[in-house]
């Protein structure tokens, strides 16, 4: 199980506490599909992706990075408990999305340089640190059922 | 890899950086260490508290690397020749941590070049904010990957 300092708890509830889910999740989305194309491989009904104009006014691409980042909120309330919160979550991607779990790893890397844009110099060091390793346990969890 | 559009975007984006390289540099390897401690294991001998001198004499270096490179987009395996021989046979970067583009799953050690370019984009992005913008963001994360293909040329 992933401890979590006191102070690590405090970075993350501070920093999310004033994100924007739809906003963010809208943007982290888009740029995982502007930034790495081959993503795009998994919204083959989501109409135009075929520029980052197109994807960033994309509603369903805005709709699903709501979706996304609001599950990633999930997470969040239960840190102590990951891998059941996203047990089916996992099993989801697997069985029936087929995703890489490298994308977990990429779509993560993206939400933090999308934090570090919106919360500038109040992204510190150390924010960035805890939120890394967030990510890095939530990609975690969500490859936990694979197989 | 890169078109001429990213070049033009990258080039654009070092314009913002140039004059502030020591900054850059001194911030993008303080959060690597942060978020990633496994890559202070290269810098035993530095002094590695904030503001220290050799962290912003290194930081300022890499930048000034990366600058060489953006300067010669064109023919970048040329350009970080010395470099990537540098770190292929004296620094000696643990390969593994060196592939262009990223890690290869979620147990698996981070590619520390994958490091290095996440934590100069989060400085990036805090400087720049929505100027960072999706093309931008697309172009420097392209730069960085093939920089770290030409650094681990020699490797094997």
């Amino acid at each position: 199980m992933v401890h979590w300092s006191a102070e690590e708890k405090q970075l993350i509830s501070s920093v999310w506490g004033k994100v924007n889910v739809e906003e963010c999740g809208a943007e982290a989305l888009a740029r995982l599909l502007i930034v790495y194309p081959w993503t795009q491989r998994f919204f083959d009904n989501f109409g135009n992706l075929s520029s980052p104009t197109a994807i960033i006014g994309n509603p369903k691409v805005r709709a699903h990075g709501k979706k996304v980042l609001t599950s990633f909120g999930d997470a969040i309330k239960n840190l102590d408990n990951l891998k059941a919160t996203y047990s089916k979550l996992s099993e989801l991607h697997c069985d029936k999305l087929h995703v890489d779990p490298e994308n977990f790893r990429l779509l993560g890397d993206i939400l933090i340089i999308v934090l570090a844009a919106h919360f500038g110099k109040d992204f510190t060091p150390s924010c960035q640190a805890t939120w890394q390793k967030l990510v890095g346990v939530v990609a975690h969890a969500l490859a936990h059922k694979y197989h | 890899m890169l078109t001429a559009e990213d070049k033009k975007l990258v080039q654009q984006v070092w314009e913002k950086v140039s004059g502030h390289q020591e900054d850059v540099g001194a911030e993008t390897l303080e959060r690597m260490f942060a978020a990633y401690p496994q890559t202070k294991t290269y810098f035993p001998h530095f002094d590695l508290h904030h503001g220290s001198d050799q962290i912003r004499g290194h930081g300022k270096k890499v930048v000034a690397a990366l600058g060489n490179a953006v300067k010669n987009l064109d023919n970048l395996s040329q350009a970080l020749s010395e470099l990537s021989n540098l770190h292929a046979y004296n620094l000696r970067v643990d390969p593994v941590n060196f592939k262009a583009g990223g890690g290869q799953g979620i147990a698996k050690p981070r590619f520390s070049s994958q490091l290095l370019s996440q934590c100069l984009q989060v400085v990036l992005a805090v400087h720049l904010g929505k100027d960072y913008t999706p093309e931008i963001h697309s172009a420097v994360d392209k730069f960085m990957s093939a920089v770290a293909a030409v650094l681990a040329e020699k490797y094997r």
